[in-house]
């Protein structure tokens, strides 16, 4: 089995689900960031069979939970210091995410307004589902 | 300040001071014909709409006050490409309240936001158009006696119909009603409705014929196919003449069943139904003057 190393302060997203982590690391814009970031694809899991894992070393405060939890709230994120497990965050799913998604509705007031962000609102929050403020269209795009 | 996006922005008790108030004016019109002197009701109408824009004209003509506005995108800065933001923000230096309609939904929302002056909800695109429900519930509340309690069929357009699904929206907070939805397949009424319905437990059914359903109906509600809402002409073709009310059906229904249409009509209802005491589709467009007044006069926060 591939080995990488541990990561001295930083944050591990484990429990993701196989294949997404590329997608994560650009919704996270983690591309944007000058820090070590291992992504690891399909480890065995025992809960999920596949998982990916993203370890990342930097500022916990760079990482924009809102995003993450909108992704998949099932992701486990575990806060690194000193080369330890010092703290798991639970993600809450966001009552709002502005500019990380965009409607495609096309008879949406966002597709010719200029400047106006693009929000989307949470509607059913057992169904993880997010509706447009403005024209209410339902986000469907699976990550 | 507040604006009107959605016939949910008004608690039903709001409502019921809001119809209780329009009440008033069809009683006593007098009272209240110089109620908006020296107030301004802007029309932005990015598209054409003359029945709505003029029932919006006569509400303000009638409380006294003064309209200015544009009735097509073509005849504003918007031909120009100016935001809604902006044109709004201007709007709002020259007039106490706005009332748009605009052909992208949420348009209105943008303007609301920010606005110095109540802005109302005309109608955006194929998502809410909020006083046209107002005056649906206005008139089913006269006409029947009660919100609630009822069978509804809503029949023709239910996928783009905007006014169907602002009234399903604002029906869904009374008690003991029960929703016939009735298209064809193509036009069927979209899931986040039919899902909201069965979270609420709200009894619904979906048919195509409207023969098989009228003996039920306490109410109807009938609906043009517009063509502005097809991107594809032959689709438009196929399904505007998909259901004609006509004396035959009426014979099928309730003795006191009540016909609505927001209007304006093509061939969805014929003429001849016209002349049927249960037509209420004349009645309603005068209750929307009425009702436009009592919003008018509400949302100036103006009272007698």
């Amino acid at each position: 089995m591939l080995n990488v190393g541990k990561i001295e302060e930083g944050f591990v997203l484990d429990h993701i689900k196989a294949g997404k982590s590329l997608s994560l690391y650009e919704h996270l814009q983690l591309d944007k960031l000058d820090c070590t970031v291992a992504i690891i694809k399909n480890a065995r899991s025992a809960k999920m069979g596949k998982k990916d894992i993203l370890k990342v070393e930097c500022d916990i405060n760079t990482l924009d939970l809102d995003v993450l939890a909108f992704i998949d709230h099932n992701i486990t994120v575990n806060v690194i210091k000193n080369g330890d497990i010092v703290e798991k965050k639970e993600l809450v799913l966001p009552r709002q995410i502005k500019n990380v998604i965009r409607c495609h509705n096309p008879r949406c007031i966002t597709s010719i307004e200029q400047g106006l962000p693009h929000i989307f609102l949470l509607a059913d929050e057992e169904k993880a589902v997010y509706r447009c403020k403005y024209c209410e269209e339902k986000f469907s795009e699976k990550f | 300040m507040r604006h009107l996006m959605s016939p949910l922005d008004f608690t039903t008790e709001e409502l019921e001071e809001l119809f209780d108030l329009a009440g008033d004016i069809e009683r006593n019109p007098q009272k209240y014909a110089h109620a908006c002197e020296g107030k301004i009701l802007a029309t932005c109408f990015y598209e054409p709409s003359t029945r709505t824009r003029l029932s919006f004209e006569s509400a303000m003509t009638r409380l006294g006050g003064r309209v200015i506005g544009f009735s097509d995108a073509n005849s504003s800065s918007a031909a120009k490409g100016e935001s809604v933001s902006d044109t709004i923000r201007v709007i709002s230096c020259y007039a106490d309240i706005c009332a748009m309609r605009h052909p992208k939904e949420g348009a209105p929302m943008v303007a609301a936001e920010k606005s110095l002056i109540p802005v109302i909800n005309a109608g955006d695109g194929g998502h809410q158009h909020p006083t046209q429900t107002l005056t649906d519930l206005l008139t089913i509340r006269s006409l029947n006696g009660t919100l609630g309690g009822f069978t509804l069929g809503l029949c023709g357009d239910l996928k783009f119909g905007r006014t169907v699904h602002s009234l399903i929206n604002a029906l869904v907070r009374y008690n003991n009603i029960r929703f016939l939805f009735i298209s064809p397949e193509e036009l069927k009424v979209p899931d986040y409705i039919t899902d909201m319905l069965r979270e609420k437990n709200i009894p619904y059914e979906e048919v195509i014929r409207l023969e098989d359903v009228m003996p039920q109906l306490d109410l109807l509600y009938m609906t043009r196919v517009q063509k502005e809402r097809f991107f594809n002409e032959e689709d438009y073709v196929r399904l505007k003449d998909f259901y004609i009310l006509d004396a035959g059906k009426m014979k099928l229904a309730k003795e006191n069943m009540l016909v609505l249409h927001p209007l304006p009509r093509v061939n969805e209802i014929s003429v001849e139904v016209d002349e049927d005491p249960r037509a209420a589709y004349f009645r309603q467009a005068q209750y929307g003057v009425y009702v436009r007044m009592a919003l008018i006069l509400t949302l100036l926060n103006i009272k007698l």
